[in-house]
């Protein structure tokens, strides 16, 4: 049998992800919407105190971001799930752990690349010190892959439940607390002029390890949702 | 390891599958050579599909063993179509991804797929709007540009208009005089015509339960 | 055929469990009870006040052992749900989806009398305080467990889901742990410090004993469970069926 080789493979499915994705751009910016009027609701909810926003800024974006993150993950498995494509896929050969991290490579780039492109505006919004913005972009930079690779675990274990959207953040969310607290802690560090550096190489070494776990994690959980 | 005996294109001994703790199927035997069409029969809910599934790797078998020789093709119920993409786009795609007999060739391979489906009129239209048998049509279009010599076709017939089916037939015994062979289910009411075929009739585990009951 | 592989092969066949934990089970029960009523006379009564919390500090032969049985159970369940992924072993799912509901009792009770003891010590029923915060995350995952086994309808894809879903949520637990310790000590919240070095030997034996008996309870009951989750799903098989015969007669 003459299997494409892996590369190929990769590559088509990516194509297919950000065509597919093209054509259907308007559902790409709810995530977006969503995370813009999430930051609004806190002045409005908290009072337009500019010092209040500024301490609350870091943690503000960042849950914003998670929240954002965790509803375009349901989306991430689901219709290959349904219209048969994802069988097809396990049965072609390929190593499903690489098709799963084609899948979240195509999903950072649509809903999570948007939310680090958007945060310099939200920091404006919930006046974060210029000295922190830098390190906000950054962390979300480093971050926001971690959530789509844990994320797709959760996508794919609960891709076969009729309504597995609110079990997903459930499963998800303590899972990014640590990322959490070390992305914000490392824009509240750089604000008070305090070292960052520590925090930001932690959430590195945590992309790298969900880089090279993750994935692995989630094909097996692709493979029990088919079963 | 065991290892296959003889030279079986695929050989399967007690297989059975539960679920809910109880049996989907009662155990089944059999062996398939190249050139054989292996008919599973059997009323709704038998565990037909179930079968396929197993045979193709989707499922772990609860009982017993399949022996192949290599990866079967599966084409199930869901088409793996994707409605924002165009028929030809859908196609390329699945040849790209899986690769093909002449990958150099892509381009016209591809058109010559389309034209042997039959949908060509409606190549460059999206997925989301082709009918139930365009979208059968579209999906055996793997049947075409894979190389795999088993194929695994669940309810193959359904949707397809009687062009549809003589294109199948004709599909179907050009892969068996290459060399292939094919399992393929069905509930009963379209059976392919003039093939030299096996038959395997299934039996539902909550039959037999219901029978020893009785 | 291997012996080891023999011995998992043959506690893996739901009769033999059923049979030898029945066995078991008293026993685990006996010693619970016994390690418990000395553990908790050493230190209700014998035991002294703490000099600084009083009579307080007793809770801690309660807190200490469940916050140690949560974290314990949830680490079990990752590697029986990991042996039941990789070798398919039936019993090893049914005790991962049996020890969920136990770890989270141990933990929603490490979190009361946490909270408990906190209205002494700080003057109010709940503080971010590093222990119970991360106490708290460890409760979500195993809601996460246990809600995932739930949703599915299939008993066995559902097990191996939970099973799944622990080992992801037990590699992250030492890092939400560290990481919540650290986010302690970055904002200066307060911490209990009940069990540094310098505790005193007629606080620590009763504290051993308490941390001894919780797992015997953990081990008889999860042993209950499992059996009871096994005469649920195979209650059409024929040793149930042969069991409840001679049960009538």
């Amino acid at each position: 049998m003459s299997k494409q080789a892996t590369g190929t493979a990769f590559v088509a499915l990516l194509r297919r992800d950000f065509l597919l994705a093209y054509r259907r751009r308007a559902e790409l910016l709810q995530p977006l919407v969503f995370l813009l009027v999430v930051v609004t609701l806190f002045p409005l909810g908290v009072g337009p105190s500019p010092t209040l926003l500024a301490n609350i800024a870091p943690g503000v974006i960042w849950i914003a971001a998670l929240l954002a993150t965790v509803l375009s993950l349901d989306s991430l498995f689901r219709s290959d799930f349904e219209d048969g494509t994802l069988e097809q896929m396990v049965l072609s050969g390929q190593s499903l752990a690489l098709i799963a991290l084609a899948r979240t490579v195509a999903h950072w780039l649509v809903a999570g690349l948007p939310i680090v492109l958007l945060s310099p505006l939200l920091a404006m919004w919930m006046n974060l010190p210029d000295e922190g913005l830098l390190i906000l972009i950054e962390s979300l930079a480093i971050g926001t892959p971690v959530l789509s690779l844990i994320g797709a675990i959760g996508g794919a274990l609960t891709v076969s439940l009729k309504r597995g959207g609110q079990l997903l953040s459930l499963l998800v969310f303590p899972l990014y607390v640590p990322l959490l607290i070390l992305a914000t802690s490392a824009v509240s560090s750089a604000v008070v002029d305090l070292p960052y550096t520590g925090q930001l190489g932690l959430m590195v070494s945590g992309l790298i390890a969900s880089l090279t776990l993750a994935p692995f994690a989630t094909a097996a959980a692709l493979k029990l949702s088919l079963s | 390891m065991d290892l296959p005996n003889n030279s079986h294109m695929l050989a399967v001994t007690g297989l059975s599958f539960e679920r809910y703790f109880e049996r989907v199927f009662e155990p089944v035997s059999f062996e398939l050579d190249a050139g054989s069409l292996l008919l599973i029969t059997g009323s709704n809910g038998c565990g037909k599909t179930t079968l396929l599934r197993l045979l193709a790797g989707l499922l772990d078998p609860s009982e017993g063993k399949i022996q192949k020789e290599e990866q079967p093709l599966y084409a199930g119920h869901f088409p793996a179509i994707k409605d924002d993409l165009s028929v030809e786009e859908n196609i390329r795609f699945w040849m790209k991804f899986m690769g093909t007999r002449k990958s150099d060739q892509m381009d016209g391979l591809c058109e010559q797929v389309i034209e042997e489906i039959g949908l060509t009129p409606v190549a460059q239209q999206e997925g989301r709007t082709l009918s139930a048998g365009q979208r059968k049509r579209c999906s055996l279009a793997r049947l075409l540009f894979c190389d795999e010599s088993l194929w695994l076709l669940d309810e193959p017939y359904s949707n397809l208009d009687p062009q549809g089916i003589a294109m199948l037939d004709s599909i179907l015994k050009t892969h068996l005089t290459s060399g292939g062979a094919c399992i393929m289910t069905t509930h009963g009411s379209l059976r392919p015509e003039g093939f030299d075929l096996q038959e395997c009739h299934m039996i539902s585990g909550r039959e037999r339960y219901a029978g020893e009951a009785a | 055929m291997n012996p080891i592989f023999l011995f998992f092969h043959k506690t893996g066949s739901p009769p033999w469990f059923y049979k030898y934990s029945g066995k078991l089970i008293p026993w685990l029960w006996a010693v619970f009870l016994a390690l418990t009523v000395y553990g908790l006379y050493l230190g209700l009564v014998v035991a002294p006040a703490d000099y600084q919390q009083g009579e307080s500090v007793r809770i801690m032969y309660l807190h200490v052992p469940s916050a140690w049985m949560s974290m314990m159970i949830y680490g079990l369940m990752a590697i029986m749900g990991f042996i039941a992924l990789v070798w398919r072993i039936r019993i090893m799912e049914v005790l991962v989806i049996s020890s969920a509901p136990v770890g989270a009792a141990f933990t929603a009770i490490a979190l009361i009398t946490g909270s408990l003891w906190g209205r002494p010590t700080w003057g109010t029923y709940w503080v971010w305080d590093a222990r119970l915060t991360s106490e708290l995350v460890l409760l979500f995952l195993y809601f996460g467990v246990i809600a995932l086994y739930n949703s599915f309808d299939e008993p066995r894809k559902a097990a191996r889901a939970a099973s799944l879903m622990s080992i992801v949520g037990a590699i992250n637990l030492p890092i939400i742990y560290f990481s919540v310790e650290w986010w302690n000590t970055l904002h200066q919240g307060s911490s209990m410090g009940s069990d540094g070095p310098g505790i005193h030997p007629s606080m620590l034996l009763p504290l051993l004993l308490m941390a001894t008996a919780t797992k015997f309870f953990y081990g008889a009951n999860l042993l209950s469970r499992a059996r009871l989750t096994l005469l649920k799903q195979d209650h059409r098989k024929r040793w149930v069926q042969d069991l409840l015969s001679k049960e009538s007669h």
